[in-house]
């Protein structure tokens, strides 16, 4: 079958970055290594072009190549976000790319194409488009990982990452050919039929449910399927474990979620209780686990595991979205809407580890943070906002995704379900606030005084602006993006 | 115009957080202690603008300022109520901040980081105003969290002590536990009303059911036991007394700590819906109120003495509002503001001229050496001590008296004890502090003086305020200026009048001050006519002495049962997520089907193979091998696979239970 054009014209955002992407690859041999950030800001070019296109996708509904992909709403809503944070990422490599000396431009090259595969996973209506979209994303992030090659550590995570990563994946591909079997379909749509009719008791609906649970928890870091993360975050360059802990968990979260309402909705009752298992494990490990850590990097990598905890609780209290009613709708928006501030706020706390400078080496470690209020007054201000955020303080945006979401579980009937999640929220206020202790309350060595300085430059300044702008408008205004995210829900199948 | 002077009130202290914050480096530190006390003394002329529009009309307004939250079902503005327990809590907290950022001026004068000082104390100022004004919970909510965030920063003002850094930790992790009840409650009631605007939610709140009313008021409560420092939260009072003095007396005396009593006035609808939930308050009130006295029965640290004072006093305002008493416990809490205030400041100024002593064992004899500091500590004291006229008597007695009456006998006897414990404790810290031999170390005695006058003059007028607050305000009891102002706001549902029996009140009157009266002479005999008997006694009765001196060993006792194993639990779960501890795996590996052991088996022949022929470059392979030989990958998928089977396992449980569930 020949693609018509309005199967094109459905794709065009993906084709353009990928266009753009091997636009990429090509320009770097020849371009001149003093040039280099031409291709990043072209890169950009792409993004912005996209994010013209997606926006005019926010309000209607396409399914292009037989029912392949699908663009709704739902799927715009996830691109646009991803558009942002691919943008703010890019901006902050051209920075921390020079520091770290990593001067290879098919680095924006690899950020566009996992963008296209996270782009791909967010609007497959097919286990199979949804599959290749993961690969696409994980076969980048891999190599990304890997990007420091002289640092043992570096490619340490890229192995790591990539071993686990397609064991995960071969599980994830196992299941979808369970499903097949029972079904003779990878559409979500005939997926779902074959399921409600055969119900949960059947082995083959229970093996495939659990094998795709797996896949997809690994991607979003649920524990027990959450051992790799700590390990690839530290390792990875700053600028990489940025993008994967905001945009690779959004894109998984948005397809996981998808694919769980829209193949398995009809036997939710079934595995809501799985969710809710890993969801309590999850909130509850990154929690406990992020107070001992003594590495922010780490830290921040049990905070991202904490975070997918809360953001399951959209999961486990997402009704049948079909009904459209709020009560059931809301476990759906108030993930979309964590999720969009959860980025702000862990884009924010990286970009700061990234930017601070011991020696030649970055001041990934508590110590380095020391008395950072005395020397870098801006930066350990904006710190301070971004952990606040992340504790769930208001005004922050942090609360307002906490409030959305824990709210969304009383309303379910869950009010226990929202207790844990408090408590546990409560306690993380520990670690999240030595970040501020340690800047504002201890007085810096005199070593540390000479060797720690940061790399602000004027793209790593706006990338902290639009950090702290997310985190405080959303805070402040949540309204509009609030709209957004319950319309995008309403028009979900 | 109304609506222009409720707005400004909190706007003028948040333009002085950013002018102060933002350029605060450019200035000199005397503008930005004059930007800051001028900001909160504009804001009180305004809240005395609200206060004429409230007598000539007390119906509530409210006071629209945006559209904050919309999208979905909820809508919430930021807005302000403004009714009669609003604006006693809005001169309360202007007013008296005002005194304590005078008096700052002088107390922080030549400190490292005065700027930095102002800024919080003025940030604080804004959430306190936002907790009190708002015309919903999540903007309580706001102030709630801001007012605790402020209180860590604060506490944590002296970094270069470790205690401040911990102590204020501590404080702000044990606020969030109260918070997260209250947070909570936010989402029942929202779910039962599907509105969270105070007054929607409060006309409707006598239709609640009484299971739904408790859980809600329960809730409310576990968030008013942590920011009031009640039993069994209290723990963090006592160690934020690491922080500056004035902030001691802002936040943990006059302000901060009395919001769990505000909310619980202001959401009485509900409360008094839910007998047991109030029975609890009242209960929590009374035990604490008792408790608290009892420790500070022994403290030797003068500013610790106050804030065992302070958690036992708030047991007091709690009390009040378990038996139903609202108005009584906002006059309390006025009236405590005045003399607490009082006492820390002065405090302070007795610190400060003892260059930075605080241990009491290290003081004495200084009456006549700063003469005006001892008089308004003095009065304080006999304020507190309730012993009449001064304003302590008449809300104590108050509260005490609305206990005997609606025959609360349990709790008006932890009352009257507790009465006679503060008051003992309260003259006893005088005597040590004012009386006796000098005990100070000599180095500090030749340069004793008196307080810079900035610092004495909010003193004074506390002390006035002290004097005749409570008569000013609550004479004759329960028909006081205040009572008759607060009616409409703090009246319980459903509540009569009683008679009114002259004679029993003054009988209890009378007791009252014959309890707090025995206080002092107890404290006379043996802290000045036989000095000795203190020591004697705590010989005989070292058992629980030592006891009460440890404060019952409560911190000792979370530690260990709470933040250890939390502690430990990380470090295990750390230490599993590094390493994968071989030998278990290996345990673990036996343990697992054949299933899971033959595709660890093929992952590690088949991937590492696959590794090698992909060939992902020759250092790599080198690096990586070395890793993986090292068995963590391998583990890490076996983890996986393992966590595969459990959830198989608990799939069929839970699918058992809900069939079964189902039929």
């Amino acid at each position: 079958m020949t693609p018509s054009l309005v199967d094109l014209g459905a794709i065009l955002p993906e084709l353009l970055i990928v266009g753009a992407a091997c636009l990429l690859l090509v320009l770097d041999p020849i371009t001149p290594s003093s040039k280099k950030d031409l291709l990043a800001w072209m890169s950009l070019g792409a993004l912005a072009l996209c994010f013209m296109v997606t926006i005019g996708d926010l309000n209607h509904r396409v399914l292009a190549f037989s029912d392949l992909v699908i663009i709704d709403p739902y799927a715009a809503f996830w691109k646009l976000l991803l558009y942002v944070i691919s943008g703010m990422t890019i901006l902050f490599s051209m920075t921390y790319l020079k520091e770290e000396r990593i001067e290879l431009a098919e680095y924006y090259g690899f950020i566009l194409l996992s963008l296209a595969g996270m782009m791909i996973m967010v609007s497959g209506a097919d286990l199979l488009t949804i599959y290749l979209g993961i690969e696409l994303m994980s076969i980048s992030l891999y190599i990304m990982a890997g990007f420091k090659r002289f640092e043992a550590k570096s490619i340490e995570s890229s192995a790591k990452y990539f071993i686990l990563g397609s064991f995960s994946s071969g599980i994830l591909l196992y299941g979808i050919s369970l499903l097949y079997g029972i079904s003779g379909s990878t559409k979500l749509t005939d997926i779902a039929q074959a399921v409600t009719s055969r119900g949960f008791d059947d082995p083959m609906v229970l093996f495939a449910t659990m094998f795709l649970i797996v896949g997809f928890g690994f991607k979003v870091s649920a524990v027990p399927f959450h051992m790799w993360t700590p390990d690839v975050y530290q390792g990875a360059p700053t600028s990489v474990t940025a993008f994967m802990a905001v945009a690779s968990k959004a894109a998984s979260f948005a397809a996981f979620l998808r694919v769980l309402l829209e193949g398995f909705g009809g036997v939710k009752p079934s595995w809501q209780g799985l969710i809710l298992v890993l969801c309590i494990a999850t909130i509850a490990l990154g929690n406990i686990v992020a107070i001992v850590q003594t590495n922010v990097k780490r830290m921040l990598a049990y905070s991202s595991i904490a975070h997918a905890g809360y953001a399951l609780i959209g999961i486990v209290v997402a009704g049948s979205v079909a009904n459209g009613d709020p009560i059931a709708s809301g476990g759906v928006s108030s993930l979309m809407l964590y999720l969009a501030i959860y980025s702000f706020m862990t884009l924010g706390a990286f970009a700061i580890v990234g930017i601070l400078r011991r020696g030649g080496l970055e001041g990934e470690e508590l110590d380095d943070f020391t008395g950072l209020s005395k020397r870098h007054k801006g930066a350990a201000f904006l710190m301070m906002i971004f952990m606040v955020a992340l504790a769930g303080i208001p005004p922050t945006a942090g609360f307002m995704g906490k409030f959305y979401l824990f709210m969304a579980a009383v309303n379910a009937g869950m009010a226990w379900l929202a207790i844990i999640a408090l408590i546990f929220a409560a306690i993380s206020a520990f670690y999240y606030l030595r970040v501020v202790m340690v800047m504002y309350m201890r007085e810096p060595s005199a070593a540390q005084e000479n060797e720690t300085r940061l790399a602000f430059t004027p793209t790593t300044s706006v990338v902290l602006a639009c950090a702290i702008a997310g985190v405080i408008i959303l805070g402040v205004f949540p309204g509009p993006l609030v709209s957004v995210t319950t319309s995008a829900v309403m028009s979900f199948p | 115009m109304f609506d222009l002077i409720v707005l400004l009130i909190p706007i003028f202290p948040l333009l002085a957080v950013i002018s102060n914050g933002v350029f605060g480096a450019r200035y000199s530190t005397e503008m930005a202690g004059r930007i800051a006390f001028g900001s909160v003394g504009l804001s009180f002329l305004c809240a005395l603008g609200v206060l004429g529009y409230v007598v000539s009309d007390p119906t509530p307004r409210e006071v629209i300022a945006y559209s904050w939250i919309y999208g979905g079902d909820l809508s919430v503005d930021l807005g302000f109520l403004i009714d009669p327990l609003t604006t006693v809590f809005l001169m309360v907290i202007t007013g008296v901040g005002l005194l304590i950022h005078i008096y700052s001026t002088g107390y922080m004068h030549g400190e490292e980081g005065f700027t930095r000082f102002f800024t919080y104390m003025n940030l604080f100022m804004v959430s306190m105003l936002l907790l009190v004004m708002g015309n919903n919970y999540v903007v309580l909510f706001i102030g709630w969290e801001g007012v605790g965030l402020c209180s860590y920063l604060l506490i944590g003002y002296y970094y270069e002590k470790v205690s401040a850094g911990k102590a204020a930790t501590k404080a702000f992790v044990v606020n969030r536990i109260g918070d997260a009840g209250f947070l909570l409650a936010v989402f029942l009631i929202f779910t039962e009303f599907r509105t969270l605007d105070y007054l929607k939610v409060l006309e409707q709140a006598p239709q609640l059911s009484t299971g739904m009313a408790t859980a809600i008021a329960l809730c409310l409560l576990v968030g008013a036991v942590g920011k009031s420092a009640q039993l069994p939260l209290y723990t963090w009072l006592p160690d934020a007394m690491e922080g500056p003095t004035p902030v001691s007396a802002l936040i943990h005396a006059a302000t901060m700590v009395t919001a769990g009593v505000y909310m619980i006035v202001r959401n009485h609808a509900i409360f008094d819906m839910a007998p047991i939930a109030l029975t609890t308050v009242g209960l929590i009130g009374g035990i604490t109120a008792l408790f608290a006295a009892t420790i500070g029965l022994v403290q030797n640290d003068i500013k610790r003495v106050l804030a065992y004072s302070t958690v036992s006093q708030l047991g007091y305002m709690f009390l009040a509002c378990g038996i139903g008493a609202y108005t009584a416990a906002i006059f309390h809490v006025v009236t405590h503001a005045f003399f607490k205030a009082l006492l820390f400041l002065s405090a302070g100024a007795v610190i400060h001229s003892l260059n930075g002593e605080q241990d009491i064992r290290k003081m004495g004899g200084l009456h006549n050496k700063i003469p005006i500091t001892y008089k308004v500590f003095l009065i304080g004291t006999i304020a507190i001590a309730g012993i009449p006229p001064l304003a302590g008597f008449w809300s104590k007695d108050e509260i005490m008296a609305h206990a005997f009456i609606h025959h609360h006998y349990l709790l008006y006897a932890f009352a009257a004890i507790g009465a006679l414990l503060t008051s003992f404790y309260m003259f006893r810290l005088t005597n040590l502090t004012f009386y006796g031999n000098s005990r100070v170390d000599p180095k500090v005695e030749a340069h004793i003086h008196e307080s810079p006058k900035v610092m004495l003059v909010p003193l004074m007028i506390l002390a006035g305020l002290s004097v005749i607050g409570g008569l000013l305000l609550g004479f004759p009891p329960e028909h006081g200026l205040l009572h008759s102002f607060l009616h409409d706001v703090a009246t319980p549902l459903g509540a009569t009048a009683h008679e009114m029996n002259v004679g029993l009140l003054l009988g209890l009157a009378t007791f009252a001050t014959l309890i707090a009266v025995s206080g002092w002479a107890l404290a006379r005999y043996m802290y000045l006519s036989n000095p000795g008997v203190a020591d004697e006694w705590m010989q005989k009765y070292s058992g629980i002495y030592t006891t009460l001196l440890n404060k019952y060993y409560v911190d000792e006792f979370y530690d260990k049962i709470i933040v250890e194993p939390c502690k430990r639990l990380g470090e295990i779960w750390d230490c599993f997520d590094r390493k994968v501890i071989d030998r278990f795996v290996i345990g673990v590996g036996n343990m697992t089907d054949v299933s899971a052991a033959g595709i660890t088996w093929t992952e590690k022949h088949v991937m590492y193979a696959g590794l090698n022929v992909i060939g992902y470059g020759h250092h790599l392979a080198a690096l990586a091998w070395r890793k993986l030989q090292s068995g963590m990958v391998h583990h890490y998928a076996a983890i996986i696979i393992i966590g595969l089977a459990i959830l198989v396992h608990v799939a069929f449980l839970w699918f058992t239970s809900a069939t079964a569930l189902g039929q």
